[in-house]
């Protein structure tokens, strides 16, 4: 019996294989981490959700360049911004068709009021969709769109006008964004006269490459590519995201071929990875900065002199071997290198506790002093291991005598305190959502932000200028000046550690071509074929 | 009968509602904001937090948030995700099949290898077969789970290429969810190759999934069969001259199988309450996975639902072991 039964099993299996080579020509599979939250991208503030959803089913009115972080048309062809910088104006895309769901067929292509639809439904309360399935946009007031945006003016059918409460040039790049994605309006009046709005956020028509055939929770989602695209049919014709949140089990399917490209690989696995014959493995810095920052608010940190004898008596190079296991690349700037503006000149603090020392002299502090440093419950791609690089600071520090006290809670609480300023210094760091050197530097250490995401609590009246300035021009070069001067004043009066920049790797299957790492984080499928 | 089997109803009633205080206070009790962890490093304003609460009912006294659990419960309203805002009760209607799926194919084979291998040790008592068949169901008892079901997946797929890694079925077959089972959808597709390919994903996450099981079915079976064996019915039966396999299978399996039935049940019902472990290696989307990762998302509405409906399978399995083990066998429904 027990021969009869492996017979059976053997026979299966050799069926499943042949019909595996049957009909596999042009499937491309990605091992994606988890489920999407849901279909409707503007909800949501997850890339797991951006990758199901709008990289590969939407589109934008500007995008994102593939490979780059520099924005290109997208359903708009080109735009004009009024010398006030208060008017900006869309010239939109002709003949650019929606997908079709089992529900609904459209009968018009993309227009004006599809733009004006998406974000009316996120800015205006009274528009009835906008409370329609929860109805909370996180990235669209989180960006300040909803104070941001004064009016939206139809003017014919391709041509929408924006105006603006106040001249904002990294709007632009926020409308490259995942929340910023285009609904159909036909489609949402269809629901609604159905009696069922919800539908619109689970089986939303989109103009994008690939459109959604079926989803199944933690298990797979199934795309075609969408034969009217704007931009022409995608390279391959089947799209599936098989869902796998293991990242040994992720690998043991890209080893075996059930999964053409796989994201977040366990830095242990990398080395092995690299030497598979099958396997390309890419890599490019991530958009993302990783520090520690103090607290400015509080004593002593409230002498640059202290925080930037801690700049010296930090050993990064340590930090970068032992807590990032090569993934990583010290960090000088507040924003990462594959950023615009970034400021190549700046020195970064050398590792000197002999110069710490006397530093901390100079500001009163001969013998040291007693403090703490919070770090992190959870495991982020700044920063894979907060304790772990707590542990080298603390040790580096005690060389010059200051004393600290490692400290962590949970990470819903620990996003709390620091943002009161409860800590003297906070381990964290920051991914980048559009692009703009904004995103990082007036989020992150604007006076804005005190109290809220500039966790060094750090309001300094020269370098804030200099953000508020690049704020009010759309002139590239103009801002690129401003950014680099701001990141000098930064060095020099240091309200943080920069750590690190992260590495990240992303292993394809040697037939994959044509794939591109994003640096804003994404996986976009359009270009690829195998 | 009645009266046993009311006596049993009228206990589920308490243990209803203790589940749902605990599971209620204990959620809440673990520190972490759940909307400071959906916002994450971003964060979210003093207003926007003050109005999200408003909107999610966070802001109104325990008591009164306890009371709107219970009362949406008993309506059959067990609220809505936080993180996909989808109602609790059709998420665990589209993960709980492929729960079903996997805990029912665990079950057949920890039976089919546990029952013979027991059956096999306790006859063969004190030899080498029953030793090894002991040790051996030992270390399955005993088995971390994760490294189990890696080293088999490492073994048996990625190098020897016999089973597939994980999932449910090959990407290759675009199956209709109608069942919401995959060994049936597959055969309703009628894509030539598509049932194999559903089977062929099973065969590893069930073994990895019923080895305990199997484990602790087969020292059940020998221990009450050996339990048996001695009784003096056997040894008359024996002295009568009946076939020696005719007074195994017949004679004392029978007597043998009321405890082990009662411990298959037990097992099949914590089987059907999802297997954390196996379906994350396997990514197998069924509702253990589920409900940890809600855990961590502090997704307390699903934490709070599907604890509670576990928990009911549980309790509804329990009462069909009760109640069948009071049917097999009168002196447990005659007792007080």
């Amino acid at each position: 019996m027990k021969k009869g039964l492996a017979k059976l099993t053997l026979a299966l299996m050799a069926a499943g294989a042949i019909g595996t080579s049957a009909h596999a020509a042009s499937t491309l599979v990605y091992c994606s981490e988890g489920s999407p939250e849901g279909f409707n991208p503007a909800f949501y503030t997850a890339g797991t959700t951006f990758d199901a959803t709008s990289k590969n089913m939407f589109n934008r009115l500007v995008e994102f360049k593939l490979g780059t972080t520099e924005t290109e048309p997208g359903l708009a062809t080109s735009y004009d911004v009024s010398s006030d910088g208060l008017e900006y104006t869309f010239h939109l895309r002709k003949g650019v068709k929606f997908h079709s769901s089992k529900d609904f067929k459209p009968t018009r292509d993309f227009n004006a009021d599809d733009v004006i639809f998406t974000f009316d439904r996120q800015g205006n309360k009274e528009n009835p969709y906008h409370t329609v399935s929860g109805g909370s946009y996180e990235y669209f007031t989180g960006m300040g769109m909803d104070t941001l945006i004064k009016e939206m003016v139809k003017i014919d059918d391709y041509t929408v006008k924006f105006v603006l409460t106040k001249p904002e040039a990294p709007f632009i790049a926020n409308l490259a964004m995942d929340f910023a994605s285009i609904f159909s309006k036909e489609q949402a009046d269809f629901y609604m006269k159905k009696g069922t709005p919800e539908k619109l956020d689970i089986d939303p028509v989109a103009t994008g490459p690939f459109q959604k055939v079926q989803y199944q929770k933690d298990s797979l989602i199934r795309y075609t590519a969408f034969e009217d695209y704007w931009k022409g049919k995608a390279k391959v014709d089947r799209l599936v995201f098989s869902i796998t949140p293991d990242a040994s089990v992720r690998y043991a399917k890209l080893k075996a071929g059930e999964c053409d490209i796989m994201p977040y690989p366990n830095p242990a696995d990398l080395k092995q990875m690299e030497a598979d014959p099958n396997i390309n493995l890419m890599n490019q810095e991530g958009l993302n900065v990783g520090y520690l920052a103090f607290n400015t608010q509080k004593k002593p940190f409230t002498d640059p002199r202290v925080r930037q004898a801690l700049n010296l008596a930090t050993d990064k190079s340590a930090i970068i071997d032992a807590v990032f296991q090569g993934a990583g690349k010290v960090a000088k700037n507040p924003i990462p290198p594959t950023m615009w503006s970034y400021n190549k000149d700046i020195v970064d603090y050398p590792y000197d506790p002999v110069k710490a020392k006397k530093l901390l002299a100079e500001a009163g502090y001969p013998d040291g002093f007693s403090t703490n440093i919070w770090a992190m419950p959870v495991q982020r791609p700044y920063n894979p291991n907060a304790r772990r690089m707590a542990e080298i600071m603390q040790e580096d520090w005690s060389k010059v005598g200051v004393k600290a006290e490692i400290v962590s809670y949970e990470w819903g609480e620990y996003l709390n305190r620091s943002k009161k300023g409860e800590h003297d210094t906070v381990l964290l760091g920051w991914t980048g959502d559009n692009g703009d050197p904004d995103n990082f530097l007036y989020v992150l250490l604007g006076c804005d932000g005190v109290g809220g995401s500039n966790r060094a609590q750090w309001c300094n009246e020269e370098f804030n200028n200099l953000l508020l300035s690049a704020k009010q021009t759309s002139d590239k070069a103009e801002r690129t000046k401003l950014y680099e001067e701001s990141q000098v004043v930064f060095k020099r009066e240091a309200p943080w550690i920069t750590v690190a920049h992260s590495v990240v790797y992303e292993p394809i299957r040697k037939e994959v071509k044509g794939y591109k790492i994003d640096p804003l984080g994404g996986h976009y499928f359009y270009n690829v074929s195998k | 009968m009645f009266q046993f089997i009311f006596r049993r109803l009228s206990l589920v009633i308490p243990t209803f509602l203790g589940i749902t205080l605990l599971t209620f206070t204990l959620i809440r009790l673990i520190p972490g904001d759940p909307i400071e962890v959906m916002a994450g490093e971003r964060g979210v304003s003093a207003e926007r937090h003050a109005e999200l609460s408003a909107q999610l009912g966070f802001d109104q006294p325990l008591y009164m948030q306890y009371y709107n659990y219970v009362t949406g419960v008993l309506q059959g309203d067990l609220g809505n995700s936080l993180i996909t805002r989808e109602p609790v009760m059709k998420e665990f209607l589209t993960l709980f099949p492929a729960t079903i799926e996997l805990a029912f194919c665990a079950a057949i084979f920890a039976i089919l290898i546990g029952l013979p291998a027991g059956i096999f040790a306790a006859v063969k008592r004190g030899t080498v077969i029953d030793h090894s068949v002991m040790t051996f169901s030992l270390t399955g008892y005993s088995m971390p789970i994760f490294w189990w079901a890696l080293l088999l997946m490492l073994v048996f797929s990625v190098n020897l290429g016999w089973t597939p890694v994980s999932g449910r079925i090959d990407v290759v077959y675009w199956i209709d969810d109608v069942t919401g089972f995959m060994l049936i959808d597959s055969l309703l597709s009628g894509e030539e190759g598509a049932f194999s390919s559903a089977v062929s994903h099973l065969i590893l996450p069930s073994i990895v999934l019923g080895t305990i099981p199997m484990a602790v079915i087969a020292r059940m079976t020998r221990s009450s069969m050996l339990e048996v064996l001695s009784e003096d019915y056997i040894r008359t039966a024996r002295a009568k001259g009946i076939a020696p396999w005719r007074v195994i299978v017949i004679h004392a399996l029978r007597n043998a199988l009321i405890p082990v039935i009662t411990v298959i049940g037990l097992q099949v019902g914590i089987l059907l309450s999802g297997a954390i472990l196996t379906e994350t290696v396997f990514a197998w989307p069924g509702i253990g996975k589920w409900l940890i990762e809600s855990i961590g998302r502090r997704d307390y509405p699903v934490v709070q639902g599907g604890i509670l409906i576990v928990a009911c399978i549980i309790i509804v399995v329990n009462l069909l072991v009760d109640i069948t083990y009071g049917i097999v066998n009168p002196r447990i429904r005659h007792s007080r």
